[in-house]
């Protein structure tokens, strides 16, 4: 009785959750489409969310395309197929290792900073002064972020793929001596389009993710200092979880239109 | 002293309840404000005044009642359709609420700028003007960290006050001010009250201050309006619980 009672409030919280989600989405794209759009803003957060993200990016992707690529290696060194290390590296950073890697990074550096500016924003009465002012806090805060994350989290995702597959290249061809003309060869031929095109949806995916899941902790942060520490670490882990969930069922879906194999 | 409002009444809720964590803070609230008058709310601590300010602008639903504010019943209306009768509306919160990632130029431009205003020249002349009426000036590029309790609660009025409101609402102005600055916000309340005629709803402890600007008086008291009248009226009022409160008297053994 208990454990259903405990299962039953669980899910009940849950689905109360998505639905408040749900929500914020609405009335992000009411205020979108009635235009309410605040360039600055917008160019501000692109600053903040994007170009000062990719350090953190940049070195998460060239780290784990070069591990990558030596454990490949190692494997496929018993087989005799070293150059087969270079499809292997690509299409995983393009389809698996640089959305979700960079989406982890984002929600940890970005997610983690939003929640806690909106979190802060609202015990100290930001929040209500902005509605008392007549501004809506949603087409102040949380628009500018969502349009500079779906804008910056395509490029990230790229320049964490781009980095990864060149650490990868130089570490099979310049250290471990595989053949460099091999190498691209057979990664030229096994990577196309599809696989950049999955790995630039899934980046937005997660972008638009971190930013509701975010903005969402932040905006019903309560009850002082402790309230938006709390925010903040729901917002990063709840958004880390949903990226990890939601990627698979997203590998599933982008499948059936781009599919992995020839 | 002269009411020096007309008789016209601008702002009437009718039986306000609210809870809050399973509290009844407003247990049936009612009061009337007329257009340019300035009414002084007195209250304990604690006790909903602060709760009932926020519902004059829309940032809390009564459970019950309603608020007309201008003939508008605002308990019923949506988020975004407060935005018109928000803007009319000028709030100082008691800490202030400057927005701590703009300085005290950008804090008080904000609504300027939020109402499409681009003519730079235009906006820092006013902000200037707005910064001397608060007796600010001179602090424009401090961030609100920086600043004390007061100089904090100055820029906000000065946020509050720069697009003209017709309405303000004043969330304890003079708690944690010097008595001199303190006196020159009430004059500022009064001036904003004969110069440009608006009215304003004050809450406040501080009764040297009502004795200044109050044209009527509300105490609220067990969530409902224990006393409406003039400030004469309060002062010669016999009620013990009038009494206590205006004499500040807790009755406790030394």
């Amino acid at each position: 009785m208990a454990l259903a009672r405990y299962v039953g409030g669980t899910l009940l919280s849950f689905s109360r959750y998505l639905g408040e989600l749900a929500f914020l989405i609405a009335e992000t794209f009411r205020g979108i489409l009635s235009g309410h759009i605040r360039l600055r803003l917008v160019i501000h957060q692109i600053f903040e969310v994007g170009y000062r993200s990719q350090l953190v990016v940049l070195l998460t992707g060239g780290f784990t395309g070069a591990v990558f690529a030596t454990q490949a290696f190692f494997q496929f060194h018993q087989l005799q197929m070293d150059t087969a290390v270079g499809p292997v590296v690509s299409v995983s950073m393009f389809r698996e290792l640089g959305p979700v890697l960079c989406g982890l990074m984002v929600a940890g550096r970005v997610g983690a900073a939003m929640s806690a500016e909106l979190g802060t924003m609202k015990v100290t009465e930001q929040l209500d002064a902005l509605r008392a002012l007549g501004v809506h806090p949603v087409d102040y805060l949380v628009i500018p972020r969502f349009l500079a994350m779906v804008i910056s989290m395509p490029l990230l995702v790229t320049e964490c793929i781009v980095v990864g597959i060149l650490a990868g290249y130089i570490v099979t061809t310049q250290i471990l001596g595989v053949s460099e003309v091999y190498y691209l060869y057979n990664m030229l031929h096994f990577t196309g389009g599809k696989d950049v095109a999955m790995g630039l949806i899934k980046g937005v995916v997660f972008g638009v993710i971190i930013v509701f899941v975010s903005c969402h902790k932040g905006l019903n942060a309560r009850e002082g200092a402790v309230g938006v520490g709390r925010a903040t670490t729901d917002a990063v882990v709840a958004g880390s979880l949903f990226i990890l969930v939601i990627n698979f069922f997203l590998t599933l879906t982008l499948n059936i239109f781009f599919p992995a194999a020839k | 002293m002269m009411p020096s409002h007309n008789n016209q009444e601008i702002i009437s809720v009718d039986n306000l309840v609210q809870t809050l964590a399973g509290q009844k803070i407003l247990r049936g609230f009612s009061l009337k404000v007329y257009e340019g008058e300035t009414l002084v709310l007195l209250g304990r601590s604690g006790g909903g005044k602060s709760v009932f300010l926020r519902h004059l602008i829309g940032l809390m639903r009564p459970l019950e009642g309603s608020i007309c504010v201008d003939g508008l019943n605002i308990t019923s209306l949506k988020e975004r359709a407060l935005a018109p009768v928000r803007k009319s509306i000028g709030m100082l919160f008691q800490n202030g609420a400057l927005f701590d990632s703009m300085n005290v130029a950008d804090n008080v431009a904000f609504p300027l700028r939020e109402s499409g205003e681009t003519n730079e020249a235009f906006i820092s002349q006013k902000v200037h003007d707005a910064l001397q009426m608060v007796s600010l000036h001179g602090h424009l590029s401090k961030m609100p960290a920086s600043l004390s309790g007061g100089m904090r609660k100055r820029a906000a009025l000065a946020r509050a006050l720069i697009n003209q409101p017709r309405f303000m609402l004043y969330d304890e102005p003079t708690a944690g001010l010097d008595p001199i600055v303190a006196d020159s916000i009430d004059l500022l309340i009064r001036r904003l009250q004969r110069k440009l005629g608006v009215t304003s709803i004050v809450v406040t402890h501080d009764m040297k201050s009502t004795f200044t600007i109050a044209d009527h008086v509300a105490l609220l008291h067990e969530g409902r309006c224990y006393f409406y009248g003039t400030c004469d009226q309060l002062r010669t009022s016999t009620d013990p619980v009038i009494r206590d409160f205006v004499e500040g008297r807790s009755h406790e053994a030394p």
